[in-house]
């Protein structure tokens, strides 16, 4: 008897447990929406309320979330771009038509490679950050005490790193393009023998503006999930120490993962 | 001290879950009185202060701070009563990564259009009534756990708030900085002109500094009164918490082993 009860509990159990992860993320989505509901009302109106979102918190926060991370991302782009021309050289040569590595690797870099590198990184560097720091001003009551002294905490913590993401995301993603395609460029120069300048001819000549802002588009589209992330993740902190090393691992995945996500479904919406 | 009230709590009750936190409490606090919230570990003193400061939403019943109802009156209203309540939180909750004059200037930035320099004329000024003065630069994390009070006490009056509120503000120090705590908040009192409410559950700070105490067990009052008509309240709860008696451990020590051994020995 009991070994029949525990074999039909055992699928009971994995159900309730679908059910309740189910709704545990549907919470957070709807928590995320909220904030970033109330993220854009404080920077709309925050200044007719009395509470405007500071340009300096935006500016500190768009120098720690875009200025410090240029070299790792040059580093990263540059590798990238070569890697691209190494296997697009490779692959070509196959057919014959080695010296159309450039349409390639122009395509592949502005529309998938450099938004989503961005992305990964700046998820893994600032999105972790983002859910550190709120996780650890909520559990020291650094949150409590903003909104005790009227300050709202979306406003003066959120608002702030969700203007600078925006913005410097793109940014960083087209500084990623030029140096991923410069990458590309130094090694094609030296493999095909074509010179630096005729493969830029040639990566212009291949490109569209829609190309670019395709790949940027993206690159806004993941800054609001990095934020949004990093933010909910940091709400949800508790248990101190270790709740924010949890929650901070937690937002990192996520992150990834829903950058990922969302550019397969991006592309796939646009590309087709 | 006047008859005025600055804050009334009416039939408050808070559920966490099933669980019963505060059941039906009211009081008030007057104008230019140190009220203490006085109880045990698990009392309900905290989510009592959570309420009156509007942090947390009761199942029932209201809190009115300066008249005004924290739970219904509209944001920009909430943001101005805010103004005029400071708050030193039991763990200091000062911002790391703020030096101990930006703390104490972020209310002035956030709240005022004064100039910087003003702004931290003002922000000294509190730094040298609660003896911090040439502290400015150090970091929340250099500074000592009587320091980490001061500074909270600090930019909690920064504002020249109408209603100090202060958690555990002794706990954690040695006896001598708790008492230098305790004399500070009798002396912010009486040269701000404000009221006080203190959570604690230190029996000689809250004798100490208290005009009237509220004692809280088990999310219930058991009485309010001056510090004598507390002393000599015959309630046994109160009396076993003034003479810090504990229930006795009903154990025998053979069904205790029996229950962890599994009743293999």
């Amino acid at each position: 008897m009991s070994a029949q009860s525990s074999a039909h509990s055992a699928p009971l159990r994995w159900i309730s447990r679908l059910g309740e992860a189910t709704v545990h993320g549907v919470t957070e989505l709807g928590f995320a929406s909220v904030l970033l509901g109330q993220s854009l009302f404080w920077l709309l109106l925050g200044r007719q309320r009395r509470q405007p979102v500071r340009l300096s918190a935006m500016a500190a926060q768009a120098m720690e979330i875009g200025v410090l991370a240029l070299p790792i991302v040059s580093v990263l782009a540059l590798t990238i771009g070569a890697m691209l021309a190494i296997q697009g050289i490779y692959t070509l040569r196959m057919f014959g038509a080695e010296s159309r590595v450039t349409l390639g690797v122009a395509l592949s870099v502005t529309r998938e490679f450099s938004p989503l590198i961005t992305g990964i990184l700046v998820a893994g560097r600032s999105g972790s950050a983002l859910a550190a720091r709120l996780g650890t001003m909520k559990i020291s009551q650094e949150v409590d005490a903003l909104t005790v002294m009227g300050i709202n905490p979306v406003r003066y913590l959120v608002a702030p790193a969700l203007v600078a993401t925006v913005v410097m995301l793109p940014l960083l993603t087209l500084w990623a393009d030029l140096v991923a395609l410069l990458g590309a460029g130094l090694y094609a120069s030296v493999e095909l023998g074509i010179s630096l300048s005729a493969f830029a001819q040639d990566t212009l000549a291949a490109l569209h503006p829609n190309d670019l802002l395709h790949g940027l588009g993206k690159a806004l589209l993941f800054a609001v999930l990095i934020v949004m992330v990093g933010v909910v993740n940091g709400a949800m902190v508790t248990g101190g120490a270790e709740g924010v090393g949890r929650m901070t691992t937690r937002s990192v995945v996520h992150g990834i993962a829903a950058i990922v996500i969302t550019d397969m479904l991006f592309a796939f919406v646009l590309t087709r | 001290m006047s008859t005025e009230s600055v804050i009334a709590v009416e039939s408050l009750v808070t559920h966490y879950g099933s669980r019963q936190i505060l059941k039906n409490v009211s009081l008030e606090v007057r104008a230019g009185e140190i009220l203490v919230i006085m109880g045990g570990s698990g009392s309900g003193k905290s989510t009592l202060l959570n309420h009156l400061l509007g942090l947390l939403r009761p199942t029932s019943g209201n809190v009115h701070i300066l008249g005004q109802d924290i739970n219904t009156i509209p944001d920009i209203e909430l943001t101005l009563l805010r103004q005029k309540i400071g708050v030193a939180f039991q763990g200091g909750a000062l911002f790391s990564s703020l030096s101990v004059l930006e703390n104490i200037l972020l209310p002035l930035r956030e709240h005022t259009r004064l100039d910087r320099m003003t702004m931290e004329i003002m922000a000294r000024l509190k730094m040298e009534v609660v003896n911090l003065a040439g502290f400015d630069a150090l970091m929340p994390a250099e500074l000592s756990g009587g320091m980490i009070k001061r500074a909270a006490l600090a930019r909690a009056i920064v504002m020249d708030p109408r209603i100090l509120f202060c958690d555990e503000p002794s706990a954690g120090l040695d006896p001598v900085v708790a008492a230098q705590i305790d004399d500070l908040i009798l002396d912010l009192r009486d040269a701000m002109a404000m009221s006080v409410v203190v959570v604690t559950h230190e029996l000689d700070s809250a004798f100490k500094i208290a005009d009237r105490i509220c004692v809280l067990d088990q999310g219930e009052i058991l009485a309010i009164g001056s510090v004598p008509e507390i002393r000599a309240h015959p309630n046994e709860r109160i009396q076993n918490l003034l003479n810090r008696r504990v229930k006795p451990v009903d154990l025998d020590p053979e069904e205790y082993l029996r229950r962890l051994t599994g009743g293999r020995l």
